[in-house]
Formats: C-alpha cells, sequence, structure tokens
C-alpha cells in the first residue's frame, strides 16, 4: 500500500503546525519590533492576530484526536499526533507571552523612553533564532540540533539575569523610571520563559525522532 | 526459566518449508501475542507448541520446543497429557453438539480429573465462572450450547479448555468472528485469565495485540522479524519491517 489514508491526514497535521509555528514566530518577532521601535499599532495588530493563533490551537487539537480515534496511529505516525498535540500548547503558549509582551509595549510607550538594553534585544534575538530553529528542527525531525538548541537557552538565562539585574539598578536609582522599568522587568521574564518553552519543543522532537523522553532527564 | 524456550525450530509441509530457524523464549503468566501477515506461519507455529500439527500428514519438525525444560517432539511425550496442559481455543467456536454443562464436563470425564459426580459439578461451575460465563449460563446448563451466541459459545469453548487445568492456552483468533462487544469481553478475559496462565494469542487485529498482550512476536514469510514488550513495538519497534507493517504501509 503506497499511499496510505493516514498520510494524507498526517501531512495536513504537519502543515497546520508549521503554519502555527509561522503565525507564533511572527508574533514573538512583531511584539519585540514593536517594543524597540515604540510602535503601538504593531502592537495592538499581535494582540488582534492572537484569535487567529488560538482557532489554530483549536483545529489541530480536534485534527489530532480524530486521527488518533479514526487511524489509531502506531510507532512513528502515533509519536508524530502525539507530538503534534503536545507542541501545539506550547506554540499557543509562546504567542500569549509575545501577546503580553505587545501589551507591556502599549504602557511602557505612554512613558518617556528609557535607554536602550542591549541584553534586552540579545534576548530577544535569541528567543526567535531558536523557535525558528526549533520549528525547522521539528519539521527536519533533527533530534541533534534540537539539542543543541536546548543547550542554547543557557544564553538567554544569563543574559535575563543581566537584565534583571539592570533594571532593579535603575529603579533605585532613578524612582521615577518605576513604572517602565517594571514593565520591561516582565518582557525580559517573557523572553525568558519563552526560551523554556522553545526547549520543549526540542525535547518533542527527540521523542519523535528517537522515541525518548528527555524531558526531566539528567542529560537534558 | 522461560515457560516456553523454542530453539532453532524449523517446520515442513512436505518439501515446502514454513517456519525458518525460530527461537524464542516465553515466560509464564504473559499475554504474548503473535502477529504478521497472512500465511507468515504464526498459526503453523503456534499447532507446534501443543504438536497440533502432527494431525496434519506429511509434516516435519526440526529443533526444540522445551515447556517446563521437557522437549514436546521427544518420542517418551505423551501427547495427550501435552494437549491437557496446552490448551487451544481456535477462530471458530467449536461446542460439541451437546448440552453446555456437557462440553465442559467432557474433557473433564474423559481424563478421569473427577471423583465425584458433586466434584465434576463444582469444576464445570468453576471453569464457567473462570470463563465468565456462569452467570449468563447457569439456570440453562442441560440446554444445547448451540444456543448460546457466538460470543458465548466462544467462551464456553475457553472454559472448555480451562476444565482440564491447562498451564498454556493457545488462541488462535479467538475474537475475529466476534462483534465489538464480544470481543471486549474475550480480551477482558484474556488479561483475567494471564494470572493463573500462559496465554499466546495469535491474532490480524493489531489493536488487540495492543490492548491485551505483554509482549509480541511479529513473523514474516515463516521467520521471526522481532519479538518485544508490546509497548515498545507499538510505539517504537526495533525493525523497519515491523514498523511498516504495524503502521499498514506494507507494499
Amino acid at each position: 500500500m503506497d499511499h496510505r489514508i493516514i498520510d494524507q491526514q498526517l501531512d495536513v497535521l504537519r502543515d497546520k503546525t508549521l503554519l502555527l509555528g509561522g503565525a507564533t514566530e511572527r508574533a514573538v518577532q512583531r511584539a519585540m519590533q514593536s517594543l524597540l521601535t515604540r510602535d503601538s499599532k504593531l502592537a495592538q495588530l499581535v494582540l488582534d492576530e492572537d484569535k487567529t493563533i488560538d482557532q489554530m490551537e483549536l483545529e489541530i487539537d480536534r485534527m489530532s484526536v480524530e486521527i488518533l480515534a479514526l487511524q489509531q496511529p502506531a510507532a512513528h505516525d502515533l509519536r508524530l499526533v502525539i507530538s503534534v498535540a503536545k507542541i501545539t500548547p506550547v506554540l499557543e503558549r509562546i504567542a500569549d507571552h509575545a501577546g503580553n509582551i505587545a501589551e507591556a509595549t502599549l504602557i511602557i510607550n505612554e512613558e518617556p523612553q528609557l535607554r536602550p538594553f542591549s541584553d534586552l534585544s540579545l534576548m530577544a534575538d535569541n528567543a526567535a533564532e531558536m523557535l525558528r530553529n526549533a520549528l525547522d528542527a521539528f519539521i527536519a525531525e533533527d533530534a541533534e540540533t534540537s539539542r543543541r538548541i536546548i543547550l542554547a537557552d543557557k544564553v538567554i538565562d544569563d543574559a535575563y539575569r543581566r537584565v534583571f539585574g539592570e533594571l532593579i539598578g535603575m529603579i533605585i536609582n532613578d524612582p521615577t523610571t518605576t513604572a517602565s522599568a517594571a514593565q520591561l522587568l516582565f518582557v525580559a521574564k517573557h523572553l525568558e520563559r519563552i526560551g523554556d518553552y522553545v526547549k520543549d519543543i526540542c525535547e518533542l522532537t527527540v521523542y519523535l525522532t528517537e522515541a525518548a523522553f528527555i524531558k526531566h532527564s539528567a542529560r537534558n | 526459566m522461560s515457560k516456553i524456550s523454542i530453539s532453532n525450530l524449523d517446520f515442513y509441509y512436505g518439501k515446502a518449508q514454513a517456519l525458518y530457524d525460530i527461537s524464542l523464549e516465553l515466560p509464564e503468566n504473559e499475554v504474548i501475542a503473535f502477529i504478521g501477515p497472512s500465511g507468515c506461519g504464526k498459526s503453523t507455529f503456534l499447532r507446534t507448541l501443543n504438536r497440533m500439527n502432527d494431525t496434519i500428514p506429511n509434516t516435519r519438525v526440526k529443533g526444540k520446543v522445551l515447556i517446563d525444560g521437557k522437549d514436546v517432539n521427544d518420542q517418551s511425550t505423551d501427547v495427550v497429557a501435552l494437549r491437557r496442559k496446552v490448551g487451544m481455543v481456535f477462530q471458530k467456536s467449536n461446542p460439541f453438539p451437546k448440552s453446555i454443562y456437557d462440553n465442559v464436563a467432557y474433557g473433564i470425564q474423559i481424563n478421569g480429573i473427577h471423583k465425584t459426580k458433586a466434584d465434576l459439578n463444582e469444576r464445570v461451575e468453576k471453569a464457567l465462572l473462570d470463563a465468565a460465563l456462569w452467570d449468563e449460563v447457569k439456570d440453562r446448563l442441560a440446554t444445547s450450547a448451540f444456543g448460546l451466541s457466538g460470543g458465548q459459545q466462544q467462551r464456553l469453548c475457553i472454559a472448555r479448555a480451562l476444565a482440564v487445568q491447562p498451564q498454556i492456552i493457545l488462541m488462535d483468533e479467538p475474537a475475529s468472528a466476534l462483534d465489538p462487544l464480544a470481543t471486549q469481553k474475550i480480551e477482558e478475559l484474556v488479561v483475567e485469565l494471564k494470572r493463573r496462565y500462559t496465554i499466546i494469542i495469535v491474532t490480524h487485529n493489531m489493536q488487540q495485540a495492543a490492548r491485551v498482550s505483554d509482549k509480541t512476536a511479529f513473523f514474516m514469510l515463516g521467520k521471526l522479524v522481532e519479538y518485544n514488550p508490546t509497548q515498545k513495538m507499538f510505539t517504537n519497534p526495533d525493525e523497519k519491517l515491523t514498523e511498516d507493517y504495524i503502521t499498514g504501509r506494507f507494499g
């Protein structure tokens, strides 16, 4: 049997996951761009598009359940459906964080501009790149690259600690910056969390490829 | 030690070789599923375990099948005793044209297992209880077995097999002719029975193998391709051929 019914459905499932991944990537990039360029319109666009991402998540959920119930996949097919079903809410949460950054941007843009924080840009660039590479590795079923991306999260964590220290220092030195600095603290935390979620995607790629759960394992 | 230990088993129908160099260890009190496409040798292999192939003329077996360390093909083996120890349930339920009671009592009587009539009654009741059929038939034991539904007839055949106190039960597609509810009852029964018996089940139903068995052996063209815990077999098989078969990718 060269063409199985399930193949077509798995292809659609993969495509929908890719589309959701693309929309999530775009949300993160736009949110950070809106912050760095003080573009409230762009921030609002991120918030508006979040509903579309939620709908995409529901559609993938529905399709995953349908394939499990009707096609009863096994082995690699099963691992693909399980991985997609677990990655989808992760992507949706990443998009939520992008939405939170956009909300923070709208508040910050009402305040006087603070000096730029290079580590915040570094975090944003790394988070976006990690997400893009993680999704590419998932589609290519590349466990090795996924393992490398997991290690790269440390760069974001280190940058987060530096940004945190700097912003707290700024609040102590100049309490008038508190409102904006507090929002930037939230932004930094959101980026740090995005890095963690990207790690979850990478762990699921390893599961898809090698049938090994590396989450919570010593080597991870 | 394994309950059943098979080493380098070849089997021939006349000149045609049906099984090639099969080696397999089957543990006690587990359910082992044999899967594979039609004609792959899984039923032939199943029947080598209680020498049911002896009934087919011009067959030949090479290699060893040890049950509790004893070679079943040894000349000194009492085939009747072997088949008492290794019971069998077939694809199509095959009750005798007798009453429900007599179907179960028959094996006990011809083997002289019972001491008194009361003992016989007790054994019949116990076998029907163990086969999860007692409640449905206790008020009509004297009626014909043919009055039972397909699923009930199959459980009657299981009761008949259990009545002679086997240690191993071979099941050759026991639920393939049954509806989903009757199938579910057989599957629940298999899982229940493994506490006391070693069960080997041949099935074409992948989901059934996944649901009921602890280990699964995959056969193809008379060869054993893979033998692994069922959980591994259905989530991450070692062999590409196994993956292709269980995911329906066979071309």
